[in-house]
């Protein structure tokens, strides 16, 4: 079934209304309404909760000063790092000082969430203002985000490969740009939203929560509450989209709500509405770049040198992720000659950064493809014989990029084929006939222009994930793995593979992702990473639980194990079906019994059970059931890549821009299921479109998100996203047993590149930021001197003799 | 968003509907709850007492006669866009509803709720500003009509009383020879325009233009009308002078600056689609 | 208990009623979600601008965030739960939307669902111009909207041949 388009097992329960998404759960339980800082910047002076406690329904208010043990504490920092000197994460509630609009500052626990809000609107805060930093600008500036720190600087890193100052200062041409991306947001359209229950006599906790890491939610819980591991619980049930915002973890309400359930002894829920969700989970995007690039007369790359400042918002909570993924793939399928890339990343009053899917990667490939259509333009060459000239070539792989990657390894490309990538996408979007096509508007008066766009993305990042396996008596094949699923069709990819591996029909596989109960050790669901890491994890136990049952069966029907295959469940003999037995009996054996409880049970009682016996039932190193368990852990990352074309239509008078072709090809090695790997591709473009021509967070300088809600973020709707058409190729991964990459970002990562280049293409000036709308448009034709008008044949206009 | 707490009121008829708003404190009219009901889920309106008249079988009512189409406060844009004669007797109607929202907003929504609510961006503002119609409004003391010119008074203020109640819109009749539609510029499809026109031209016998004139939405707190008949008087539709009518638009619009549009761009914008109104409608 | 104004509704869903006593400001969505434990219907903004919410009253696809329970009084309501057959067989949007792989997370999934069913009473056979008006106001995050156009056109299909018209 492997490279199958095969239908979707969640598909039943979510087109039926049946799924279970957090705020499913839990009527009868109590609500929480979280009270937030409407200032960027302030000290909080006072809090007053009399009205609010006072009012009916409500069972609690409670700020920091409630907040007993390690609850009091900062939360975690996920990831640290030597150069990230300066760390910062915010408490579960402001103590003393918020650093952000939307920073938790009190938490109301009540009868319903109409009443929570009720509530939470009459609990009185005092603040004093302090300035507020907004934007890189603010940052490099004087006011200082955290008091104890004398600036805003939270980290200086970088890579350098090679010699960058004297390849520049050798170099014929060099040229200096500047390229600017905007603060955008996930915007995941399932909120973010918590669900605990305390049940008292056992003294367990089970949390449900719509995130991306439950089993690493899990261990921040008990660790924070005072729970050993064995007593909490954390699952992921239907989760509404993560798209990277819901790796980050805890949020203040994973810890509040699961205390507030131990410590009223009821169901407690909170459910994260729209205007919440813009500022209280996370951003990603903005950083500023300097480049200088040093080249040859053929356009071939001497060295490049990048400096760039990322803003992270008021915390860390993080680590340097997101720049990190920038400096490290910024030089995408390329061979750079000397190579540096420094950034300082910096503090700002505003919501805090984590990644967004894409992860930075999409600003890295702005800088790199901006450059290349720059040196193409400077020399008079073809954007597309540039980069071709540049291109890391099939045979030079493994290619050792000399910098150390997300995963603490070498940046090591293992596999791909540029040229080849780049060669399709030319003839998909019908490069070469463009500029005809460009000229036979033109004529009509029409702005046509296309840009090209191609990056390397390093996917299945450890350190591992596992999978468990078991064959019940009734023939059910339950599969569980520890990262969830945000609609990527794990439950579907994940049995297609045990059906391949185990020889089971597929509709006998059950899959269960991101429930600690079901498989307790994983890391999470990002840097497209799942089917890579769980798929190879689950083939491993698959073939673990084959290779037992063929033992198994060989002694039951006497024959030799290489002698022996399954088929549709069934163990027979190679060339002679009648002599076999099921899955289902071949389980029964697998587990000796004293007890018979069932009649197929019987067979595997002491007394009914063939039995040697000089052997012990249950011999040395073996267990019983018909299960296992296994992991992968890979060396390090496998790198996917892609090259997006797209065709353009900027209306000469309104500026608006169409898009008229959007291509994609895509390789992300061998491909499990081609129907879900386009559904991310064409996903994953539409985000790009969004981040490229309509969605920023737009701050005022007082550090307030003007455009908190769906009426002025402007994520698209189907009239502004257009077909898309995807080629795959497939260079196979050689680091896993199964040869696959990952493809969950793969859509997004260049498709601000891409349309830069095409406006600019149809325009004929510099586009050197993201996100652009028409009257960003406007301004720039008028900047540039561009027409922004058809012009007028003279005999129009009114004042002169007709 | 979970609205403040309020009290709800379903009248039988109009008259109980007046005594409703007369007597309640902090009391407002619900009829199709688009505009309203986000403002209370983001707790910006607080309303005490909620009137709904949606179910008004007086008010659910499209009267096309002489003068023009009368619209019922409980009709929704839905209903009015599939209303035939209707849209035969104002063509200019079911041009501009086509911009309003999304057609799910528009199966609830009402038009004159739209206009009560008075937002710069409503497409329904200018039409009836365009068209000189009128609203008229009811209360306890009686009936009073007023027209688009006074109806429009500020920024999400219409001269709808708090006691009042908005039972009725006329969109008049253009002459014989009129042609209209309705142009707009928006960020998405549906969303408020960053700028539209309404757009009336009056086309003589020999096909030459006699009069056009233009309302616009989201250039000022209330629809802005512009004559631009001594710029296009006496063309032929394919010969309007376009830098002309540019030239005079813009530089009677003053638009602001938002988060999505600069006031250069959205006046650069009002002067383009005059041109592009103009040319759609004469043709 | 409480001092808000309550009332006691009926609410005829998917042709069940249903009595509720509920106060005045609940919304449409949170009654049918926790008062009557049918959570397909989603919620995304309850701004009205996403559509995961939408469900038909009488018949005509609204937005359930901007209805207050009370205000839908004795109206026939038909949610995502109300498509499929008694026996369970899928509606042809369902079918549709799976067949054409429409869905990945499924939160918006509902209310495109209502929409293309109302649709495709009212517009058996859609042209791309009418399908893209009929589903333009709804967000999905996911699927980028290139299989969901299909989806519709899908459906209709799977409409027409069991209408027998195919």
């Amino acid at each position: 079934m492997f490279g199958e388009r095969v239908p979707r097992r969640e598909d039943r329960r979510l087109v039926t209304g049946a799924g279970t998404f957090t705020d499913d759960l839990g009527h009868d339980a109590l609500a929480v309404a979280i009270v937030r800082s409407d200032y960027a910047h302030a000290r909080i002076v006072s809090i007053d909760t009399a009205a609010a406690r006072a009012m009916d329904g409500v069972v609690a208010v409670v700020t920091h000063a409630d907040l007993p043990g390690r609850i009091a504490d900062p939360l975690p920092l996920l990831i640290p790092h030597p150069n990230l000197t300066e760390p910062r994460t915010q408490y579960a509630l402001a103590p003393d000082t918020v650093h952000y609009s939307g920073e938790a500052v009190a938490m109301v626990l009540a009868r319903d969430r109409y009443v929570a809000e009720d509530a939470a609107g009459l609990v009185d805060v005092d603040y004093e203002p302090l300035p507020a930093v907004v934007g890189i600008d603010a940052a490099l500036g004087t006011d200082v985000v955290h008091e104890d720190m004398v600036d805003n600087i939270g980290a200086v890193h970088g890579e350098t490969v090679g010699d960058v100052d004297a390849a520049l200062a050798d170099a014929p041409h060099v040229l200096e740009l500047d390229f600017d991306i905007e603060r955008s947001c996930g915007s995941a359209l399932e909120g973010r939203a918590v669900h605990a229950r305390w049940d008292a006599p056992d003294r367990r906790l089970r949390v449900y929560s719509s995130t991306q890491a439950p089993t690493s939610v899990r261990f921040a819980i008990a660790n924070i509450v005072g729970l050993a591991d064995e007593d909490v619980e954390v699952i992921a049930p239907d989760v509404g989209g993560g798209f990277g915002t819901k790796i980050n973890h805890p949020w203040p309400e994973e810890i509040l709500v699961p205390w507030a359930a131990m410590t009223h002894g009821v169901e407690v829920k909170y459910t994260e509405d729209r205007a919440e969700h813009f500022v209280a989970s996370t951003h990603e995007r903005a950083q500023r770049h300097h480049v200088r690039v040093g080249f040859d007369d053929e356009g071939r790359i001497l060295g490049l040198d990048v400096s760039f400042v990322h803003d992270h918002g008021a915390y860390t909570p993080y680590g340097l992720i997101c720049p990190i993924i920038t400096t490290t793939q910024l030089p995408g399928p390329y061979k750079l000659g000397a190579y540096r890339c420094r950034f300082r990343s910096v503090y700002t009053t505003t919501v805090p950064v984590t990644p967004y899917r894409g992860a930075a990667r999409p600003q890295a490939v702005f800088v790199m493809e901006r450059t290349m259509d720059r040196v193409a333009a400077h020399l008079g060459l073809d954007r597309l014989e540039v980069r071709r000239r540049n291109l890391i070539q099939p045979d030079e792989f493994p290619y050792d990029l000399h910098m150390t990657f997300q995963d603490g390894r070498p940046t090591i490309y293992d596999s791909g084929n540029y040229p080849e990538l780049l060669e399709r996408c030319r003839v998909l979007v019908d490069w070469d006939g463009f500029a005809a096509r460009k000229a036979a508007a033109a004529a009509e008066g029409r702005r046509l222009g296309i840009g090209f766009g191609c990056y390397v993305e390093g996917t299945g990042v450890g350190p591992y994930e596992g999978g468990h396996i078991r064959v019940e008596t009734t023939g059910r094949v339950q599969v569980a793995t520890g990262l969830s699923s945000q609609g990527q069709g794990h439950e579907t990819v994940f049995a297609q593979i045990v059906a391949d591996e185990l020889g089971v029909p597929f509709d006998s596989v059950d899959v269960v992702t991101g429930d600690t109960r079901r498989f307790p050790y994983a890391v999470g669901t990002f840097a497209s990473r799942a089917a890579v890491m769980s798929g190879n994890a689950i083939a491993e136990a698959a073939r673990a639980v084959r290779h037992k049952a063929l033992r198994i069966a060989a002694d039951a029907l006497e024959a030799s194990v290489d002698d022996l295959h399954i088929v549709d469940g069934t163990v027979e003999v190679r060339g002679t079906p009648a002599r076999a037995i099921p899955l289902t009996q071949v389980a029964v054996l697998s587990n000796p019994l004293r007890y018979s409880f069932s009649v197929e049970a019987r067979a595997a009682t002491q007394f009914a059970a063939v039995a040697d016996p000089d052997r012990p039932p249950v011999p040395d190193g073996e267990e019983p059931g018909l299960e296992a368990r296994a992991w992968y852990s890979p060396v390090r990352s496998t790198f996917a890549s892609g090259a997006h074309a797209a065709e353009v239509e900027v209306d000469v008078a309104t500026a608006e821009v169409r898009i008229l072709r959007y291509c994609v090809v895509h390789d992300c090695g061998r491909i499990i299921n081609p129907m879900i790997v386009e559904g991310q591709i064409h996903g994953g473009v539409a985000q790009g479109i969004a981040g490229a021509l309509y969605e920023r967070m737009a701050y005022d300088e007082d550090g307030n998100l003007q455009n908190a809600s769906f009426m002025d973020f402007l994520m698209p709707y189907c009239t502004e996203v257009p077909a898309i058409e995807i080629d795959h190729m497939e260079t196979p991964s050689p680091l896993n047993p199964l040869g696959i990459k990952g493809a969950g970002e793969a859509g997004v990562i260049p498709v601000p590149a891409v349309l830069a280049a095409a406006i600019e293409d149809a325009e004929g000036y510099p586009v050197v930021r993201m996100p652009l709308g028409p009257s960003d448009i406007h301004d720039l034709r008028v900047a540039n001197g561009v027409a922004t008008r058809p012009a007028e044949p003279a005999a129009r206009r009114s004042d002169v003799p007709g | 968003m979970k609205p403040a707490p309020f009290e709800y009121h379903r009248p039988a008829d109009v008259a109980e509907a007046l005594d409703m708003l007369a007597g309640l404190e902090e009391a407002k009219v619900l009829a199709g709850g688009q505009s309203l009901v986000p403002l209370m889920n983001f707790r910006l309106a607080t309303p005490a007492h909620l009137v709904d008249i949606s179910r008004l079988a007086e008010l659910r009512h499209v009267d096309v006669t002489e003068r023009g189409v009368v619209v019922g406060a409980s009709i929704t844009h839905a209903e009015l866009m599939g209303h035939e004669a209707a849209n035969e007797a104002c063509p200019l109607l079911g041009r501009a509803l086509r911009f309003v929202a999304h057609e799910v907003v528009r199966n609830r929504g009402t038009t004159c709720g739209s206009l009560a609510h008075a937002d710069p961006s409503g497409e329904l503002t200018a039409v009836l500003a365009l068209l000189g119609g009128e609203v008229t409004l009811a209360s306890q003391s009686g009936e009073r009509t007023v027209g688009a010119a006074d109806f429009f008074v500020g920024y999400l203020q219409s001269a709808c009383g708090d006691e009042e109640l908005v039972t009725s819109a006329l969109f008049p009749r253009l002459g014989e020879g009129s042609r209209s539609t309705f142009v707009e510029v928006a960020r998405r499809h549906g969303d408020y325009a960053m700028c539209g026109a309404a757009a009336a031209v009056e086309v003589a016998g020999d096909g030459t233009i006699a009069a056009a004139r233009l309302a616009y939405i989201s250039m000022a707190p209330g629809p802005v009308v512009i004559d631009v008949g001594e710029v296009v008087q006496g063309r032929a539709p394919a010969d309007v002078d376009l830098a002309g009518m540019y030239d005079l638009v813009s530089s009677v619009v003053d638009p602001r600056d938002d988060i999505h549009a600069s006031a250069n761009y959205r006046r650069h914008l009002a002067g383009v689609l005059a041109g592009r109104a103009i040319t759609e409608a004469a043709a | 208990m409480s001092a808000e104004p309550t009332s006691e509704v009926t609410l005829r869903v998917n042709g069940q009623p249903r009595s509720l006593r509920i106060p005045h400001r609940r919304l449409l969505s949170d009654a049918l979600r926790h008062d009557l434990g049918l959570t397909g219907t989603h919620v995304g903004c309850e701004h009205g601008v996403c559509g995961c919410c939408t469900v038909l009253i009488d018949g005509s696809p609204q937005r359930s965030c901007l209805v207050f329970a009370v205000a839908a009084d004795d109206r026939d309501i038909t949610t995502v739960e109300g498509l499929a057959g008694a026996d369970g067989e899928l509606h042809p949007v369902q079918q549709a939307f799976s067949e054409c792989h429409a869905l990945q997370c499924g939160f918006c999934t509902p209310g495109f669902l209502m929409v293309a069913a109302s649709l495709l009473v009212r517009e058996p056979d859609p042209d791309d111009d009418t399908i893209t008006e009929a589903i333009a106001g709804n967000l999905c995050r996911c699927t980028g909207y290139v299989n969901i156009r299909s989806a519709v056109r899908r459906a209709a299909e799977l409409s027409a041949a069991i209408s027998g018209k195919g």
